[in-house]
Order: structure tokens, then sequence, then C-alpha cells
């Protein structure tokens, strides 16, 4: 091992005693949290924001001239520039506050999409979508008779760029699609993907939920029209999320939801709207969650952790490599390394998802069952659920060689 | 260890789920069919009701894709109420369903064959879904043919 991997090792460690939860025992057994993609655990320091907000500068935002309201005020709207320097955005009214990434596309498909096109209009999404990217179109669809097209999944779990460059046409309005699929693992080259789209004069929307996570994201070199994320699957708390779109597409947005705060004035014959991004922000807004997803970003940025992530992909190869030899395992995802994150969904020839997740848990270790919210996504490679390990920076060779572990008394319990 | 596995895991569980009684389907008009979902994790059972007279279970089978305990659920299920009369049917649903949820039922009554098999499910509220799979279709396949008859 080098210097260099020792050293990020000791500091996995040191990051550890961050999250309280990861010394908890489960059935006994030291925790090997492994569903990092359905949810992250939080540290000490977002955690204690809150308990600072409740305790000590607490009340509503954007409301009374009273000290209270305005520190929290300023420590709410401070996010919203934590926000945009995280994603390199250039005007932080660009940063709408959503209650996650199934808020956002929603809110997306309401306000721009169904005020933009017209029946006929092509949206593209692509074979490897969360439900989150799939329903709100369904929606809109049998709403204003827009047509859906799909980019197709390869039987390398990739996608077929190939295919993309006809199914995106001059008909295309819009491409939807996710950075990093969920349930395979696949990361998608979206910069193919955005060069095909702006070639027809098409906008594009990155579901960013699985990739923002682990990396550096740069909305203006990437030139990205639209970005949605949630805060909770990045140390943030839950009922939080992010839209994001160029300023141009967000001024041919229309409010969907009225209320407080989205308005600058209102009769008794009507309403003015607010300014953006407030205008998408009706009602009291969630407050201690935004404020302690801020403080989550100040944690990622002081960590550094995107060297930390590439560790823990490390530690998610090495897992995969060891299930591989495993011959009663069968592994989902790209076969090529540089294609993949650090998430697997796999299955166990015989033992159901739901069997082998409920042994692990007694064992300590936590992985998610199920179609991961994208059921056509495995039903076209004929599963109809997986088992998933996910790994976060936080996770470490313990954690593996746990799973590991665990799978074998899996085998022992059900093939023997 | 005291995980709960042993007694999740039960061999007459694991016994069902390798070799599951009454699976297949069954053709006819007036054969009932119900299809239950678990939306959580996609699990599926098929249940095919056949009864001439509509009050004696002459035949039932399912078709299943799922975890140990839903498809040993069924295959239990259908064992237990082949023969039987519908209204009794009817009985041992609720009969399950009290068990699963933690209720008491008459250990000695012999017609309830092997549901205290899945008295470690009830530790797991996760899995009592699971279980209760195939006793949904039932019910609704019962109530399906009180309708038409
Ligand atoms: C790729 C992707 N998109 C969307 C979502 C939905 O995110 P949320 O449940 O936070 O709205 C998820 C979460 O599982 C996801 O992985």
């Amino acid at each position: 091992m080098s210097l260099e991997s020792k050293k990020l090792l000791d500091r996995t460690t040191q990051i550890r005693s961050d999250f309280p939860i990861l010394d908890r025992k489960i059935n006994g057994k030291r925790l090997a949290y492994l569903d990092n993609a359905a949810s992250s655990q939080k540290p000490m320091q977002v955690i204690s924001k809150i308990n600072d907000l409740y305790s000590n500068y607490y009340a509503n935002v954007h409301r009374g001239v009273h000290s209270l309201s305005m520190e929290s005020t300023e420590a709410y709207e401070s996010v919203r520039e934590k926000v945009a320097k995280f994603i390199n955005a250039g005007n932080i009214n660009e940063i709408i506050f959503t209650k996650g990434t199934t808020d956002s596309i929603n809110l997306f498909a309401q306000s721009w999409a169904k005020n933009n096109l017209k029946k006929g209009d092509r949206i593209v999404l692509s074979e490897i979508e969360h439900h989150a990217n799939l329903v709100p179109w369904f929606m809109l669809r049998d709403e204003i008779g827009i047509e859906l097209a799909f980019i197709p999944v390869l039987d390398d779990y990739t996608l077929d760029i190939e295919a993309a460059k006809k199914i995106i046409n001059s008909n295309t309005r819009l491409v939807s699609i996710s950075h990093i699929s969920n349930s395979l693992g696949t990361i998608v080259p979206i910069k193919d993907i955005i060069d095909l789209a702006h070639h027809n004069n098409a906008i594009v929307l990155i579901d960013g939920a699985q990739s923002i996570p682990h990396q550096n994201m740069n909305v203006i070199d990437l030139d990205i029209d639209v970005l949605v994320f949630s805060a909770h699957k990045m140390l943030g708390p839950t009922g939080v999320g992010i839209l994001w779109a160029k300023m141009d597409i967000l001024k041919q947005c229309e409010p969907v939801i009225g209320g407080g705060d989205m308005i600058s004035k209102v009769t008794f014959d009507g309403a003015l709207w607010n300014d953006i991004p407030f205008r998408f922000e009706a009602g009291t807004p969630n407050i201690a969650g935004v404020i302690g997803f801020g403080e989550a970003i100040d944690y990622l940025n002081e960590i550094n952790y995107i060297d930390l992530c590439n560790q823990s992909h490390v530690i998610s190869e090495y897992t995969r490599n060891l299930l591989e030899e495993m011959e009663f395992v069968e592994i989902l995802g790209p076969k090529d390394k540089l294609l993949r994150t650090s998430l697997f969904s796999f299955d166990i020839k015989n033992i159901h998802p739901h069997d082998v997740a409920q042994i692990l848990d007694s064992e300590g270790v936590a992985v998610r069952a199920g179609h991961h919210c994208a059921q056509p996504t495995l039903n076209k490679f004929g599963f109809s659920s997986t088992v998933r390990a996910s790994f976060y920076f936080y996770n470490n060779f313990e954690d593996a060689n746990q799973l590991i572990e665990s799978l074998q008394i899996v085998k022992k319990r059900f093939l023997q | 260890m005291n995980d709960g596995m042993d007694e999740l895991y039960r061999d007459i569980i694991l016994d069902h789920y390798r070799n599951p009684r009454n699976s297949g389907s069954i053709e006819g008009d007036s054969v009932i069919i119900i299809e239950e979902f678990n939306p959580l994790c996609g699990d599926k059972i098929i249940v095919y009701l056949h009864s001439l007279s509509g009050e004696l279970i002459d035949d039932i089978k399912f078709i299943g894709e799922g975890c140990s305990i839903s498809q040993s659920s069924a295959s239990i299920m259908t064992d237990l109420v082949i023969g039987k009369k519908i209204e009794h049917a009817k009985q041992i649903v609720q009969q399950f369903h009290t068990f699963i949820t933690g209720g008491n039922i008459d250990e000695d009554d012999n017609s309830l064959g092997d549901i205290d098999a899945f008295k470690g499910v009830r530790k797991f509220p996760a899995r009592i879904k699971c279980a209760g799979l195939a006793w949904n279709s039932l019910d609704k396949a019962i109530d399906s043919m009180k309708k038409l008859t």
C-alpha cells in the first residue's frame, strides 16, 4: 500500500468519528452501512447546526424585521450561495430550494415543460432512469400530449449513444437523464448527450442525485441547462433538494404553487409574482433543512470529499472483485471500471434479494433490496429486484469484508 | 446466536419455498384470478381459485415471484384451504391476519396447519407484507367470487 493511500485510510478512520450513527450496534454486530445511494448518514456538524438553529436563532425567514428573523434569513439565504459555488453556478438566484430531486423534476415539468412544450414535441429520457425521472413525464404526456422517447440501455449496461444520435432529433425540446444510474451504477457520458441535445436546440436536465455527492460538478464547463439533486444523499437533512437552471430558462417558467413568499403584490383581483427564485418557493420553506444542508456543503469542502470519495471507490471496487469470485453471485453493471460508480447491484441465484438483505441485516450489514425505484430498468435485464451495496467516503475495508463474510452466511442458510 | 434468523427461516418455510405445493395456473371460464404486488420490492403472487358450486374450494393454485416468505406463504395458504368451504377459508384468512400482526389464535386448531411457521415473521415488520401477499389475493378472490354468485 502506498503512503498516499495509507494516509487516506487513516483519514477515513478520523472522518468516521464525525458520524455518531456509525458506532451503533445492529443486532449485536458492528454496523456496515452500505445503503448510501438511498441516503447518506449525517455528521455531528450537521446535527449540531440544526440544534444550534433551534436553540439560538430560529424564526421564520423573509418575514419579520426582528433580530431572530434576520439572523435565520441570513443563514438560510447564505446556503443559496454555498450551493451555487458547489456546482459553479454563475448566479445565486438560479438556485431554487425544493423538497428533493423528485420535487425538482416535478416542478420543472409543471413550470417549464408544461408552459413551453406543445403536442408532438419530444422529450428524451433513457432506459436507466429512476422513477422520479419517468413518472412526472408520463403525467405531462397524458396532460398535454408530448412524445416521450428513450435512449436504450445496451447489454453491457451502458447507454446506446449511437441510437441516441437518432432519438435526439429536431423535434426534441428536452433531454432529461440521470448522470449516474442508481440501480446499475452506470456513469452516463453526459457531455456527449449535452452536445447532441444542443446540436438539436434541445435543453438538458441532469439528474445529479447519485453523482453530486461523489464528484465535482461544474454546470458551466459542462454547459448543463438544468440540474437537480437531493441534500439527503450528501450528508444533508431530508426534505431539501435543489433545482438549478440557467436564468434564461427560469424566466420561461411559471410558478406552480401559489401562496405566501412567492408574490410581490396581491389584491383581491390577483397577484404579481415575486422575483426568481422566490416565486418558485411558496410558503414557509424547510428552514432547518436548508441551513443543515449548508453545513453539509461546508463539511464536504472542508474534508476534501473528492479525494475521500476516490478512496471509497477503491473499496467499492475491492468488494466488487471479491464478489465476482463468488460463483453464486451475479453482478450487474458495466464491465468497464471507468464507467461505473461506487455502487453495484447483484443477485444470488436461488435466493431472493429480500432474504439476502434480511440475513445481511442480522449480521449488521445494511444494503438495499428491491427494484430501487427503477423497475423498467431491472425488468429489461430480467430481474424484478436485486441487492444493492453502495459506498460513501466513511466506508472502510472492514465494511467490505463484513459484507463478504456475511454473504457466506447467507449462502450457508439457503444453499446448503 | 439468537438474531431471529432461525425463527424467521424455519425449515418448514424453506421447504415450502423450495418445493412449493399447488404451484401453477388453472384454466377455465369460472376461475377467479387475482394478482397482488408488493410495490416495495416487486414481489408478485397470482392466485387461481376454482369453485364449481361457489361453496367449496375445488382447486387453488398460484404463480409467484418473490422472497422465501411470500412464496412459502402462498404454498402453505393453498395447501391449507384447498377442499375447504369458502366460508371456512375466509375465517382462516382472518386468523392468519390476526396471527401475523401479533394476535392470539387457537394453536390447537388443526385446520390452521402450518400457519404458526410464520411466528418468526412477526418480529420483522417489513416482512409481514411479504407473508400476507398470498392471503390478500385469496381474500380478494373470495370476495369477487361472492359478487359473481
Ligand atoms: C438517480 C436518482 N434520481 C432521483 C432520486 C429521487 O431522489 P429523492 O427521493 O431524494 O427525491 C434518486 C433517489 O433515490 C436517485 O437515485
